[in-house]
């Protein structure tokens, strides 16, 4: 067995004539945080949804821990062991902050019908160890308090740190995050930053699409720099800071 | 006396069926024209087995609702497969379809003329022949679904239905086999539907295709806006108020034709001015508005 956790070949993909996707192969390591740079329209996120099942690739293949996961649909991709955060911040907002991470334990139990009627002591002795995790991994991310409350009455900052928190509870091998730290107050993005940066000590890996090159520069092993759907460059975050080829990208 | 216990019969049938509902409309965020349909195919299969088979009240019971969750499960899993507009138009399809069929199929269902004669249950040696009876009967049935919906609800299973509702792609992205949650909630409320069919049918002793129409479907959806979508005792105060009001005109002392008249514009006038000015109902958290506007 490779170490590689993910490996995608040759993913293309069109929008009406735009390419998003161009003949796009990269690979990740296990244990590796893997920084994903581009202007905007580079399809960065068309390759998270591509990867998470939600959009189907006209050519190429995605490989996750050896097995083909092209064409498997979205959840079932998610229950192989990959979680993802959204650029435009999805959550339960209706719900509250802890019912948003509870939802997001896999193979609950109490999530099938017979075991709600039939086996009722297995699916509450899960959910109660589940809160318990739950609550433990919102103290780590400083959001105790805010347990009970709406997810809507949250800051900007704590939502995406929620959203992050929401993927941890989901205990996945790898995390697609997009720009968890866009927009938001400095002392939030160092909070969040920490916790990604402890990730690969956990064993999980992290592929994460950023603007901000400072977050880049401090928390990725090694960057891919994207344009118009294809790889530019590749390398560790300084020596991509330092490709002509991207100082061009950027200034066009 | 008696009069009182009719009300209150009416009321329980329409606790099950707006609580089913509520389950689907509510909590899933699926909006299903025909809940009337599955309300009729459960009166008509206990009516024909009663009346054909001589069948046992209890054993009627199951069979209409195992054989409406079957129907709900034929008309779920292709419909629930592409975007929601289409499940509704696909469940107006059901409903018209199915009354069309209690309509025409004259040799069977007896057409417009109805099945009358259904005769009293029995369970065991007991034969349920009086209103209060009834209000005995009928009440544990809409309790036992009040019990079966608040048990799901409440439950893992209940949070992915809450996240299906406000954002699907989340709940894929969870794990969650957003297509199958559906179905089953689907199927789950049509045999509940069923069931209240079932009371509905032993207790008129006669039912016709009137009652159950596109009209009833929109009459049980109002019972579950009104009330309060997505919240739990929403639909049974919804129902509690739907069916007295109506009621009270009579004693305003208005002419029977006049009164039927003014109940149709009630039921709409208050559907609107709830949409205007209470859109999540009298109980309910979360006001029921398309998903567009919610983003």
């Amino acid at each position: 067995m490779s170490d590689k956790l993910l490996e995608v070949h040759g993913l293309k993909k069109n929008f009406d004539g735009v390419r998003a996707l161009a003949d796009f192969s990269c690979s990740l390591r296990l244990g590796e945080i893997l920084g994903l740079m581009g202007p905007n329209g580079a399809g960065k996120t068309t390759l998270f949804n591509v990867v998470g099942g939600f959009i189907l690739p006209e050519g190429g293949n995605i490989l996750f821990k050896g097995k083909n996961i092209s064409g498997v649909p979205p959840h079932r991709i998610a229950n192989l062991g990959i979680s993802r955060t959204f650029q435009n911040l999805r959550l339960i907002r209706q719900i509250s902050v802890i019912d948003n991470v509870l939802l997001s334990f896999r193979n609950q139990p109490g999530e099938r019908l017979g075991n709600i009627f039939l086996h009722q002591r297995k699916s509450l002795n899960q959910e109660v160890a589940n809160h318990n995790e739950a609550l433990k991994l919102l103290g780590e991310a400083g959001l105790e308090e805010k347990a009970g409350d709406p997810a809507e009455e949250l800051s900007y900052g704590q939502q995406k740190l929620l959203s992050l928190v929401c993927c941890l509870a989901a205990k996945t091998d790898l995390l697609l995050l997009d720009e968890p730290v866009a927009g938001i107050a400095p002392e939030v993005i160092e909070r969040i930053l920490g916790i990604i940066r402890t990730l690969p000590s956990k064993g999980k890996s992290v592929i994460l699409i950023e603007h901000n090159l400072d977050a880049v520069m401090q928390t990725c092993d090694r960057v891919v720099f994207m344009d118009a759907g294809a790889k530019i460059s590749e390398g560790t975050p300084e020596e991509v800071r330092n490709d002509p080829r991207v100082i061009e990208a950027y200034i066009n | 006396m008696e009069y009182l216990y009719h009300i209150l019969v009416l009321i329980e049938i329409y606790f099950i069926l707006s609580v089913s509902l509520n389950m689907i409309v509510g909590y899933t965020g699926l909006i299903s024209l025909a809940h009337a349909a599955f309300y009729g195919v459960g009166a008509y299969v206990a009516a024909l087995m009663a009346l054909k088979l001589h069948s046992p009240f209890l054993a009627n019971v199951i069979c209409a609702i195992i054989l409406c969750g079957l129907l709900g499960a034929l008309v779920g899993i292709p419909s629930l497969r592409i975007r929601e507009d289409y499940f509704v138009i696909a469940t107006f399809a059901f409903q018209v379809i199915t009354f069309s069929i209690f309509n025409n199929w004259i040799s069977f269902t007896g057409g417009p003329m109805g099945l009358p004669g259904i005769p009293q249950p029995a369970i065991l040696d007991l034969r349920i022949s009086s209103n209060i009876g009834f209000l005995v009967l009928v009440g544990i049935f809409s309790v036992l679904t009040l019990w079966i919906t608040r048990r799901i609800i409440q439950s893992p299973f209940g949070r992915v239905l809450k996240a299906i509702r406000e954002d699907e792609v989340l709940a894929q992205a969870a794990g969650k086999n957003v297509a199958a949650y559906k179905v089953m909630v689907f199927v789950i409320g049509a045999g509940m539907a069923a069931m209240a069919g079932v009371m509905y049918a032993y207790y008129t002793s006669f039912i016709d295709p009137t009652s159950f129409t596109v009209m009833e479907s929109i009459f049980i959806i109002s019972i579950v806006i009104i009330g309060g979508a997505g919240s739990f005792w929403g639909p049974v105060v919804g129902a509690v108020v739907l069916i007295t009001l109506p009621e009270l005109l009579r004693f305003i002392g208005l002419p029977s034709s006049m009164a039927a008249n003014i109940r149709q514009i009630l039921y709409g006038g208050l559907l609107v001015a709830f949409m205007l000015w209470r859109p999540r109902g009298f109980l309910g958290k979360y006001a029921f508005q398309s998903r567009e506007v919610r983003e």
